[in-house]
């Protein structure tokens, strides 16, 4: 990471709207970039959803990769869509990656 | 029990995968929270829950299974050992001597037994260990305490040494000797220790010789094993005689006498293949491998000059042992079936409930030795379906699951019962608890993925793609619907009867990733399609890697990631021939059996966010494809489905003349605009590039194939994972249900194939 090619570059508002266009599927390499830095900054505890009910609503959680790990749920975050919770936790990361909040 | 968390509570297996009519079938269940529960069979239609798809579809048949059962808990115990079926031979002892070479893979995580006849619960025997430190120690117990001495310096991980124990009762004393042998730019000091234990002796018990282990209870035919070491050992002696060092030395050397004290002196690397180990002592004190721990393992005077054991089992004789091993569960049995005559082949299963909680135990039941064959019949890749055996990405990927799959993770029930009960055991993509790789996987226990109605944790947004089973029962469902008449097969009655098991079906129908098999599958459909067979093969990345199941003992098969492909774990080099059978393991394609040959495609990509669609091309306008094509006027197949969306996606094979691919076969359609997240597997990039995503590489698609073959029969292959998810679409109105009806149609009539 240098000045030139910071980890995020919060003036690039086209990549913000590409992704609330489009939240899973085919991206531009900028975007592409984007969203793998963000989602590599997360460390030991990525988020993660569980699923509620079979493709109709999810809740937040979050979760280790270590085997047998604690699941920790949010069941108060709930979403009714993939698209929505990408966009949430989307939002999440760039809240603690660059302190401004979408939304 | 966390809340918030849906929880499954009643988990289950069956005695076998595949049955007949006449045959018994046994079904083995755990519950948690559950006093009693119904037992039904239900045949199996479908188990789509997508918004888009067939639903959930089963029908009750009658069988005479108790109706009413009370819930029960079993316990699960991983973790593999070898115990001494001679007790009597080591209660007696009081002097003795424990030497190994030893290479473990998790010094310090816990207490961990080498060998020994421990020291349970009333402190009783011997045995040499790490203790919680990683550090050699050697226990006795007379009954009343137990005494330790250890080294007090952890051995190092994955670093070969030589360890060993002795004990004087006469003049009470303990030793022990820690020293690493791999001799490498590594510090080689001994370390040696002495301690005076007046008066005290071990005192028998009744607990057996166990290597890799202790006895934590033994009781009603079960020993329960605990303190698990995890690593390799090799060359595991005991003497009932105090040893010098030189001593010691000389019996590691195969052509030294014994000493007259030898209790047993095993050799692992005899008898690879089985579950014995066997003692080279004149008395023959052989023991059992419990929960199949790895053979066939590099020992500690490995040269890497040998790479195939069979050439000098002398440099194999290392058994890697791990915490979280498991072959058969050894559940007591709380339903059983007689499979009723009236039965017809289809996919069933045991399906127990107990208010809101529904537990589905799969089975196949194929047709009777007397029945007429229906003309089409699926294979069900249970061979694969082994190989995903409570697979884990979800729960284990990390932060980097996100960024590979391209979407978030979304666990069920069921991974949330895998995360909660690691002692299930692994699938063929786990690493053990030490880090290495798992080879083999086993049906003897639940499986997790092996349900109707669930999605992977991990594939498809939010984990909603259907994988293996499920994913294939949306095949069934189209078979219901259009009206054909099947019969269904596994890979393991393909694998114990070959051909003849083929032999009279018209057609060949595979499940959508048919990727492990066995050399006897693979010839049993070398000979169909060379008899005149007809192979539907409607999935992606199949008959990609060779497997071997094991020859006697039942249900599990090997797999040895060697060499090249998709690897979740990598084969180490010199460990790249089977333990069961001896075969070179690894891919196919690399034993002279390109799968381009065998089906036209092969593996070109995968991806897991979205799927495609295929665009037709010019081979779909050949005279000989028409009647594929009857009825479909689409440029563009396949642009919808419950499955990614599209009818190319997950996993999608290519033609490829350079690989195999037959000349004269068409590609009638090949896939386009795939996500920049799908990418070749391993063995199709030999030089990265910065141009090898979907989005920018031509060579990520998957090809919609035809050809003839000599013997009269034909081929045709859809390369991709989710075309099976796309048949029900529109009320299967639709030109994939189209097209893989027209040519199963086709492949039904005994009109013969022309090579052009
Ligand atoms: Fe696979």
């Amino acid at each position: 990471m240098s000045a030139e090619d910071p980890q995020v570059d919060q003036s690039r508002r086209d990549l913000i709207e590409e992704f609330r266009r489009k939240r899973i599927g085919r991206h531009s390499p900028d975007l592409r970039l984007l969203l793998n830095r963000m989602r590599m900054s997360e460390g030991k505890r990525p988020y993660i959803l569980i699923c509620t009910k079979p493709h109709r609503e999810w809740c937040l959680g979050r979760k280790s990769g270590a085997r047998g790990s604690e699941i920790e749920v949010m069941p108060e975050v709930i979403f009714h869509s993939p698209e929505e919770a990408e966009w949430e936790i989307f939002k999440r990361r760039w809240q603690e990656l660059t302190g401004e909040t979408l939304t | 029990m966390r809340t918030g968390l849906p929880r499954k509570r009643i988990a289950g297996y069956a005695s076998r995968m595949s049955v007949r009519p006449g045959d018994r079938i046994d079904f083995m269940v755990s519950c948690e929270d559950v006093s009693d529960y119904a037992a039904e069979i239900v045949r199996l239609i479908s188990g789509d829950h997508h918004p888009d798809g067939m639903g959930f579809v089963e029908e009750p048949v009658q069988t005479d299974i108790a109706a009413k059962h009370k819930g029960r808990f079993q316990q699960l115990y991983a973790g593999s050992f070898a115990v001494i079926d001679d007790i009597e031979a080591f209660r007696p002892v009081t002097d003795f001597t424990l030497q190994a070479m030893i290479w473990p893979t998790a010094p310090g995580k816990g207490r961990q037994t080498l060998m020994g006849r421990r020291l349970s619960a009333n402190k009783t025997g011997f045995a040499l260990v790490l203790d919680e430190a990683g550090a050699l120690a050697v226990e006795i117990g007379d009954g009343k305490a137990i005494r330790t001495i250890s080294t007090d310096t952890p051995l190092r991980e994955r670093e070969w040494a030589f360890v060993a124990a002795t004990f004087n009762a006469s003049n009470g004393t303990l030793k022990l000797y820690q020293e690493p042998v791999d001799s490498f730019n590594r510090s080689l000091a001994p370390n040696r220790r002495e301690a005076r234990v007046d008066g005290m002796k071990p005192a028998t018990g009744r607990m057996p010789f166990m290597i890799a282990a202790a006895g934590a209870s033994f009781g009603n035919g079960r020993l329960v094993a605990d303190c698990h070491f995890n690593g390799k050992i090799d060359s595991p002696i005991a003497v009932a005689a105090e040893l010098d060092r030189q001593a010691m030395e000389s019996l590691r050397r195969p052509d030294c006498p014994l000493p007259t004290a030898i209790l047993a002196a095993w050799d692992f690397a005899q008898a690879i293949p089985t579950d014995r180990i066997i003692d080279r002592s004149p008395f023959a004190r052989h023991g059992r491998l419990i929960n199949l721990p790895a053979r066939a393992m590099k020992g500690h005077n490995w040269t890497g000059e040998i790479l195939d054991w069979k050439q000098a089992p002398e440099q194999y004789g290392a058994i890697h042992f791990h915490d979280d091993d498991l072959y058969d569960a050894g559940w007591d049995v709380d339903v059983s079936l007689i499979v009723p005559g009236s039965l017809r082949s289809g996919v069933y299963a045991a399906k127990l409930t107990a208010g809101d909680e529904v537990e589905y135990i799969p089975f196949v039941v194929r047709p009777g030795r007397d029945q007429k064959k229906a003309g089409a019949v699926f294979l069900m890749p249970t061979a694969s379906y082994m190989a995903y055996a409570n697979e884990r990405t979800g729960l284990e990927g990390g932060a980097r699951i996100h960024a590979f799959t391209n979407h978030l993770v979304g666990l069920g029930p069921g991974d949330i019962w895998l995360n909660e009960h690691p002692e299930v055991g692994n699938s063929l993509y786990c690493h053990h608890s030490d880090g290495s790789g798992v080879c083999y996987s086993s049906r003897l226990r639940p499986i997790l993925n092996f349900r109707p109605g669930i999605t992977s944790a991990w594939i498809g947004a939010a984990g909603t793609a259907p994988w293996q089973f499920n994913a294939d029962l949306a095949l069934i469902g189209w078979l219901e619907a259009r009206g054909i008449p099947y019969d269904v097969i596994t890979d393991e009655d393909l694998h114990e009867e070959g051909f003849p098991l083929l032999d009279g079906y018209n057609a060949v129908l595979t499940g959508s990733h048919p990727e492990y098999y066995s050399k006897a599958m693979y010839e049993a459909l070398v000979s169909y399609l060379g008899r005149g067979g007809r192979l539907m093969y409607l999935g992606g990345n199949g008959f990609y890697w060779r497997i071997a199941y094991h020859p006697i003992l039942p249900g599990v098969i090997e797999l040895r990631r060697a060499e090249d492909g998709i690897r979740d774990w990598v084969a180490e080099g010199g460990e790249y021939f089977h333990s069961f059978t001896g075969e070179y393991g690894g891919m196919w394609s690399r034993m002279g059996r390109p799968i381009h040959a065998l089906v036209g495609v092969g593996m070109a990509a995968q991806g897991f966010d979205v799927s495609s669609y295929y665009r037709r091309m010019p081979g779909s306008r050949d005279p000989r494809a028409s009647f594929i094509f009857d009825g479909v006027e689409d440029e563009v197949i396949g642009d919808f489905g419950t499955v990614g969306g599209g009818a190319a996606g997950l996993e999608l094979d290519r033609y490829d003349r350079s690989q195999g691919s037959p000349a004269h076969a068409l590609v009638l359609a090949s896939s386009e605009s795939h996500s920049d997240t799908y990418f070749p597997p391993p063995d199709e990039i030999n030089n990265a590039t910065a141009m090898m995503d979907g989005r920018q590489n031509a060579n990520i698609r998957a090809d919609l194939v035809f050809f003839e073959t000599q013997g009269g029969g034909a081929v045709f292959s859809t390369g991709s994972i989710s075309w099976i998810g796309s048949l029900s679409h529109n009320k299967c109105d639709n030109n994939v249900s189209r097209i893989t009806e027209n040519v199963l149609r086709r492949f039904l009539e005994s009109e013969r194939f022309v090579v052009p």
